[in-house]
């Protein structure tokens, strides 16, 4: 029986988290990271991460086999509750010898170990309902974001790859194509590009951490930094009538309703002759792509609203003070017009990006991504070389597709098979 | 053989591929058998393409024949064409597979049934069932006469409600010329199982003296044979090769022109085909923008004039397949031997058949073959062979001989057909099997000889040639085990690591891409005394261990949750918080353990907990009584 953990209490700021282990390993385990305890015992102890520094000052409890919830040998990490340290112990518990649990592992094997009786578990059905539903929530949440176009987008590149790898296995004497290694290479190389994006970011993740980034755009001397300082209350940034003063990307980190924000003041858009603008421009461009929001402070409001594939877009009219009667979508860094409609739109957006983000779910996500990513990259490796057994190269797509299941839905045999159908005239 | 016994452990229906293997399985495992066919001329008869094996189907062929079976040495002697499929691909994916002459092939098969000890047969057409306490205890026959037995297996093939098709023209029929066994069919159907109805279809045989072979492709039979049996290492007849040509623009008009007269289109049929064998209408009709398919002409045999052109099966009519035909570069003045036509039957939905391929509701009766909505001989005879085992268990009171997923194709295809089903005719891939690179065609015996052993289904001779490759294998594997070299020692010898590497036995060198055991033996000359084909076998295993060794962890998981077995009469609609969806699911299906259970489509973890919760209070209500 391998060992398991997760976050057993609510995710999100807590005064307490608890964060459980359980199987035979979990003693073990917590000692590698500075939970020392025997079987059935309780500690303060110090938490460490990999390289030996602290994460946080927490209680221990052990319970011995037969004495605890699962019936097996179980820790609980009683933590403070910031989502920051809970990521930081899930993370150095998912690079120990223990894995994620299913959801409703726990009870599934406090069952198994007969530490429920029926009834218990049948009045715990509605629990695992919750749980499911909630799971459900979630996953339908994750797809209709971006994330889930990018996994819809993923899931037909990895069929087809799959589909055309097994053409050439199971399907030779037929009429399918012999040479199909570029196509499976260029479906394979753009898939992997965005899975490494996306779990080297798991965005929401970081930015509890450090903080949601809230980039200003606009044009030279539209009024961001103006804007920023007004948001700030103090003078971050040098305001003047002078087109290009902000040189640099300038960071002022505020308290949006109890979010933590970075608001992100750019060099305005404009070419220049000025080499250090001209740097600034461009730095400012790179951050202001990859932030959560983008404030576009704009003389006039453009007719499409573009929005990127990451984060959100909002167009405003800027110096709204200049105007005798400003729009609803107007702000003044000056007078203050329209900054509480414009932070509620940005606090309900980054509130509805949070909203029951599971940490669990990211990591667990996050840890998907890289064993997908892991066995992508072996599959171009293989590609690449010369003399792979092509079936190799189908099993470690294989095992990319099934890391990808929580994101992309399972892939089946049929699936591939049908792929195959359409696609080829299969039958000599 | 043919005088007939009062009573019988196993009586097999049928002398097709499932019927014999069945029949042989039972025999071999040494209960009374009987084997009952309408004639005698029909045992071993292939009544589709005159070909034996391939990617998947030919993987299977090794198993039946690690396990004893007939198929394999009845192939070998029959082999006119042997071509390893996937020769340059990875050892995993090979597949043996030989065009196979029908006489030859049907005179093994009867050559070594009417060897067979503890098995006879009897001519003679069974119309009903003895059942006894709900229970099936034998058959009765045309001419009123009643043979009890303690198991039945069923392997009938098309004939539940058969019908052959040709063009427009349709009548009730098996295959070509035999006539459906109606009364045992309304037998059937009064049992009320959930059938399906499935379609597949023939090409027109053609007179090989008429075609005109100059200036045709050709395909030859490999320079090395691969055999299927391990007991031969050498075909049995001489080796041919196969023609091969093209449909051209002109065919797909004529096939356009008339495709209302075609039995398909004509709105004639029900049936699913299957999507991998397309009629030569249904390619012009889907893929409209190919202007040409490929055709094998597949001859039927050494002395047989017969050709059998693989890729276009048809069910247009007889006027309208002689102009297609015509208008086929080489076969301009070909004559057709026999039309080509589609055949629609029922199909038992498989789902309703335990593991061993017993009918759930109706102990005692097993069935195998096209009946359980497969197709293929291969697939056919592997599921003969498990019902032949496991009937043959059952009257012996020994426990179910049961297939895993994770050891044999054949575990994959039962574990397929009783726990999802069909949809169309299902036929073996390599893609089916998710621990394919351990489930290689070399080394069936190696997975499952020893298991067959313990069964009782593999005799002295085998027996004897399986032992001496394992110790040769064992012995090979201990002289790798035991020594250790340098790095510097094994880069020397062309072994691709760095110099400054760790230590490593020679076993560890071996997975190394590029090394092979002819290279390692600079390094330790007692490697030199090791067998080429052992040597061959060695290198594919250390090619996927490292592979293997992360499937382990799959399989583990698959195996503790089959484990926890769900009794037989479990009632699904007791279970609180399941919805009637998944209830109507496990109930169809029934599955025997909670892996089963989780095979399911649309299975979610809570529910299979459920399952799990009423497993564990069934069991307290039977211990508390």
């Amino acid at each position: 029986m391998d060992t398991i953990f997760a976050l057993a209490s609510a995710a999100g700021k807590a005064g307490v988290s608890i964060i459980r282990i359980s199987g035979p390993d979990a003693l073990s385990n917590c000692a590698v990271m500075g939970a020392v305890l025997d079987q059935h015992d309780r500690r303060l102890v110090k938490l460490t991460s990999i390289d030996g520094s602290l994460i946080d000052l927490a209680f221990a409890i052990s319970f011995a086999p037969r004495r605890s919830f699962t019936g097996e040998q179980v820790v609980e990490l009683h933590t403070h509750g910031s989502p920051a340290i809970v990521t930081a112990v899930l993370d150095r518990l998912s690079n120990l010898d223990v894995r994620l649990a299913e959801p409703g592992e726990f009870t599934r094997r406090a069952m198994e170990n007969g530490m429920l009786d029926l009834a218990q578990v049948e009045g715990l059905a509605d629990l695992i309902d919750a749980e499911t539903e909630s799971q459900r929530r979630q996953a339908v949440r994750i797809f209709q974001g971006a994330l889930g176009d990018l996994a819809s987008g993923w899931r037909l590149s990895l069929v087809r790859a799959a589909a055309l790898l097994e053409a050439t296995i199971d399907f030779v004497d037929e009429d399918v194509p012999v040479d199909v290694y570029p196509e499976v290479m260029t479906l394979i190389g753009n898939v992997t590009n965005q899975v490494r994006y996306e779990a080297a970011g798991v965005r929401i993740r970081e930015r509890v951490r450090d903080g949601f980034e809230v980039a200003l755009v606009g044009p030279p001397n539209s009024g961001k930094s103006t804007l920023l300082n007004r948001l700030a209350g103090r003078e971050a940034a040098i305001t003047s009538d002078i087109a290009g003063t902000t040189r640099d990307v300038i960071e002022v980190k505020m308290d949006l309703n109890g979010l933590p924000i970075t608001i992100l003041d750019t060099a305005g858009l404009r070419e220049s002759d000025d080499i250090l603008e001209g740097i600034g421009i461009e730095r400012g461009k790179d951050r202001a792509l990859a932030a959560d929001v983008r404030i576009h402070l704009l003389d006039d409001l453009p007719i499409n609203n573009d929005q990127s594939v990451f984060g959100l877009d909002l167009y405003v009219k800027s110096k709204a003070d200049l105007e005798s009667n400003p729009i609803d979508q107007a702000v003044s860094g000056v007078t203050g017009y329209g900054m509480d409609h414009l932070l509620d739109q940005i606090s309900s957006y980054l509130r509805e990006q949070l909203a029951g983000a599971g940490i669990a779910t990211h990591t667990r996500h996050q840890m998907a991504l890289e064993a997908a990513a892991v066995a992508l990259d072996s599959v171009t490796l293989g590609l690449n070389a010369v003399n792979t057994p092509v079936d190799l190269l189908a099993e470690d797509l294989r095992i990319a597709i099934r890391s990808l299941d929580s994101l992309i839905g399972r892939v089946d045999v049929e699936n591939v098979l049908g792929e195959i159908f359409s696609s080829f005239c299969i039958g000599k | 053989m043919f005088h007939v016994k009062h009573a019988y452990d196993v009586i097999v229906i049928g002398g097709g591929h499932a019927g014999c293997e069945a029949a042989h399985a039972s025999a071999r495992s040494g209960v009374s058998t009987l084997l009952i066919t309408l004639r005698f001329s029909d045992i071993g008869v292939m009544s589709c393409n005159p070909a034996i094996g391939g990617l998947g189907k030919g993987h299977l062929v090794r198993e039946i024949d690690a396990l004893d079976g007939i198929m394999g040495r009845a192939a070998d002697r029959a082999g006119i064409q042997f071509r390893l499929l996937n020769r340059r691909k990875g050892p995993a994916v090979q597949g043996p597979r030989t065009q196979a002459d029908r006489a030859l092939y049907r005179n093994a098969i009867q050559e070594l049934t009417t060897a067979r000890s503890n098995l006879e047969i009897k001519e003679g057409e069974v119309v009903d069932l003895l059942l006894i306490k709900g229970r099936v205890s034998g058959v009765i026959l045309k001419d009123g006469s009643s043979i009890p037995s303690k198991c039945v297996i069923l392997t009938s093939g098309t004939f539940l409600r058969g019908i052959i098709h040709i063009g427009d023209v349709s009548r009730a029929g098996g295959r070509m010329g035999d006539l459906p066994s109606i009364a045992l069919a309304e037998r059937l159907a009064s049992y009320d199982l959930p059938l399906g109805r499935l379609k597949t279809g023939t090409p027109p045989r053609l007179d090989g003296r008429s075609i005109k072979w100059d200036g045709l492709e050709h395909q030859d039979a490999d320079i090395e044979p691969e055999l299927f049996s391990f007991m031969h290492k050498s075909p049995f007849a001489k080796q041919i090769a196969c023609g091969i040509t093209y449909t051209n623009e002109q065919t797909h008009e004529i096939i356009e022109k008339n495709l209302e007269r075609s039995a398909m289109y004509g709105g004639h049929i029900d049936g699913v085909g299957p999507r991998y064998c397309p009629s030569i209408e249904d390619k012009v009709v889907r893929f409209a923008d190919k202007t040409s398919h490929q055709i094998f002409l597949e001859p039927e045999g050494l002395t047989d004039h017969t050709i059998y052109p693989n890729g276009i099966s048809t069910s247009l009519p007889i006027d309208v397949q002689e102009d297609y035909v015509h208008s086929i570069v080489g076969l301009e003045n070909a004559k057709i031997l026999q039309p080509g036509y589609a055949i629609e039957y029922d199909y038992i939905d498989p789902r309703s058949l335990s593991t061993q391929l017993e009918l759930k509701r109706m102990p005692g009766l097993f069935l195998a073959g096209q009946i359980n909505g497969t197709t293929g001989y291969e697939e056919a005879a592997a599921q003969g062979l498990v019902a032949g085992l496991n009937a043959a268990a059952q009257v012996s009171n020994s426990d179910p001989i049961l297939f895993d997923r994770s050891t044999s194709y054949i575990g994959v295809m039962i574990d397929d057909l009783t726990i999802r089903g069909v949809s169309e005719p299902y036929r073996m891939f390599t893609s089916r099997a998710e621990f394919r690179l351990s489930l290689r065609a070399d080394n069936a015996d190696q997975r499952l000889t020893s298991a067959g052993r313990i069964f009782g289904c593999v005799e002295d001779e085998r027996w004897k040639v399986f032992s001496s490759k394992k110790n040769a294998l064992d012995s090979g594997r201990v002289a790798l085990t035991n020594t250790t070299a340098s790095s510097r020692e094994l880069n020397n010898a062309g072994v691709k690591v760095s110099v400054d590497g760790p230590k490593r036995t020679l076993a560890d060198a071996l997975t190394i891409a590029g090394t092979t055991v002819k290279i390692l033996s600079s390094i330790d000359p007692q490697l030199l005394n090791i067998p080429n084909e052992i040597a061959l076998q060695l290198e594919r295993d250390a090619l996927y261990s490292h592979y293997v060794e992360r499937q382990m962890r799959d399989i583990e998981g698959m195996r503790r949750d089959s484990g926890k077995l769900i009794p037989h009469d479990m009632c699904y609609d007791s279970i609180a918080g399941l919805s009637n969806e998944l209830k109507s699911k496990l109930q169809t299906t029934l599955p025997d353990n909670l892996a089963q259970a989780a095979r399911i489509d649309g299975i979610t973890p809570a529910a299979l907990m459920l399952v799990a919760a009423e497993i564990k209070k069934q069991q307290t209500m039977v211990t508390a009584s």
